[in-house]
């Protein structure tokens, strides 16, 4: 009838449980790092299905944008038609290496941007480099949390009547040039780009297009994860234009002359 | 007086018995030397009259540029050179030792030396030491079959191709070699398009650099042109902070002569030579 005079002089709600101002950890918590003080979660990736490299020139009056259409499960050509190269608005494209499924992911957040900008319809667009520095934002703000969407962005379009190619990898890295090739682009296209662009700053539209479809060719011949199947898309102050299922013509001449190995 | 009864043989192979004391002393705060590789751009390629290699100048410690002109074509025979991208010292050891069996071989047999042959020792050679040296090489050259490019791995593994690159610069050459390689290329458009790829190597890969050396096979002769093209020059001083003579005046002049107080002239004799 009476209350337990011990539970009235020691009353602790329960047994190995929450005291008031202090820490608790739940049992059966998930926590995956051994550093179980700092309670940081890490989720380690690798990306599953990828797109190999996109290359980026500026030309007088525009920008072109080229990349093949593969999505590489590994080390098959799983996905031959993938585009990684898609129109935002009027005035800018984006394109992206790396895994397709966080760039989906991304492209899916960018067209309900570009809806909801429409549905305001107060006359402002996104412009590319305002496109550029929220990617960089939100690709930073990924990685800082161990968590990164891994791809590598260009974004390239007309910036105020100017030409502008920007470009932002997983770790947030960004910067902008007149000439950008991600992945293995970066090793093999860009020294032809860079030569081609010191010899003519200045490039004509028909000029770029010949040199990025070089470049294409080269990446196809070296690429062990590249396709013979593009896109090229042109943003110039007219509008944007991208090509599909472009064919590269390639030359296997040169196999007459390997006989043997020594 | 060493024993001359017992010959020892050493054993072939590379000898690991240093391992452990080395792996003690880098713990102890003394860590190997860092090896100088010349991380390279080099590419070589047939065109109408025989063979052009290339090659850049610069050879790397690490981050730091240890040598800003050093020497990548080495010569194997008359009619064969070697282009060496790697570890510096086993690409200089390799191409000197077989060089000179490359001159038994030719004395032995007396006739030209094949690149077929060079490429088969050095080929045995690097697949016995298991990639441990670290040669990476285009050989090149003209004989009685032709002209031949080939690469050979550290591996010991070759590919003979009609254009090649090796190095860290090679995706670059690569790209210009894809480009602009077509069979029986004139000469002067060869030199243009090897000096295109080199050039690719040295102003796009950081661990290539300096100048580019070119190396010309023909049936008649080899010829080595060092440098082809000094692409990197150092920069000339604008200016100087040197101080004109004179534009610092002389408040006064004290002219204390020193005086000679005595001539003491001894003459040292000649001492003949000990014949003992």
């Amino acid at each position: 009838m009476y209350a337990n005079p011990n539970s009235i002089i020691n009353p602790s709600l329960w047994p190995n449980g929450p005291a008031p101002g202090c820490f608790f950890n739940f049992p059966g918590a998930n926590v995956t790092s051994t550093s179980s003080s700092s309670g940081i979660i890490t989720r380690t990736q690798s990306p599953v299905t990828t797109g190999t490299s996109i290359l980026g020139l500026v030309f007088d009056g525009g920008v072109m944008l080229a990349g093949d259409m593969l999505g590489s499960y590994g080390s098959m050509a799983k996905f031959r038609s993938i585009e990684r190269t898609i129109k935002v608005n009027n005035s800018t494209v984006l394109g992206a290496t790396g895994d397709i499924a966080d760039f989906q992911h991304l492209k899916a957040i960018i067209e309900q941007k570009v809806i909801d900008e429409d549905c305001a319809d107060d006359g402002f667009t996104l412009k590319p480099k305002a496109l550029h520095t929220w990617l960089t934002r939100v690709l930073y703000n990924r990685r800082s949390k161990f968590d990164p969407l891994w791809n590598t962005f260009l974004v390239a379009g007309i910036e105020d009547g100017e030409p502008y190619l920007g470009c932002v990898d997983k770790i947030g890295t960004a910067f902008s040039d007149s000439k950008i090739a991600t992945g293995y682009g970066a090793h093999i296209a860009l020294p032809l780009m860079r030569e081609g662009l010191e010899k003519k700053p200045q490039m004509t539209q028909e000029e770029a297009r010949a040199l990025l479809i070089n470049c294409l060719r080269v990446l196809f011949y070296r690429d062990c994860r590249a396709l013979n199947k593009h896109q090229i898309a042109t943003i110039t102050k007219e509008g944007v234009t991208i090509e599909n299922n472009i064919e590269l013509d390639t030359n296997w001449e040169v196999a007459n002359f390997v006989i043997g190995y020594e | 007086m060493a024993s001359t009864k017992v010959v020892n043989i050493p054993k072939g192979g590379f000898s690991f018995e240093n391992c452990q004391r080395n792996n003690f002393m880098a713990k102890q705060g003394f860590p190997a030397p860092k090896a100088v590789k010349t991380g390279t751009t080099i590419a070589g390629f047939i065109f109408k009259d025989g063979v052009i290699l290339g090659a850049d100048t610069r050879a790397t410690e690490g981050n730091i540029v240890a040598d800003k002109n050093c020497f990548k074509l080495h010569y194997m025979a008359p009619n064969i050179y070697c282009a060496g991208a790697g570890t510096a010292a086993d690409l200089e050891m390799t191409t000197l030792q077989m060089s000179s069996q490359l001159e038994l071989h030719r004395l032995n047999t007396g006739r030209q030396v094949k690149v077929a042959t060079a490429t088969r020792l050095l080929k045995q050679m690097l697949f016995r030491y298991q990639g441990h040296i670290g040669a990476a090489l285009v050989l090149g050259g003209i004989d009685s079959s032709g002209p031949h490019v080939c690469c050979i791995y550290p591996h010991g593994s070759t590919d003979s191709l009609p254009f090649v690159a090796m190095g860290s610069g090679s995706l670059a050459a690569m790209a210009f070699l894809e480009s602009g390689w077509k069979p029986d290329m004139e000469l002067a458009e060869a030199k243009v398009l090897m000096r295109n790829a080199i050039c690719g190597g040295i102003f796009n890969d950081l661990m290539s650099g300096s100048h580019v050396d070119l190396c010309i096979i023909t049936r008649e002769k080899a010829e080595m042109i060092r440098p082809f093209e000094v692409a990197n020059v150092k920069g000339e001083r604008q200016g100087s902070y040197r101080y004109p003579l004179g534009c610092t005046a002389t408040l006064s002049t004290r002219v204390i002569p020193i005086e000679i107080e005595s001539t003491v002239v001894r003459p040292v004799a000649e001492e003949s030579m000990d014949t003992a």
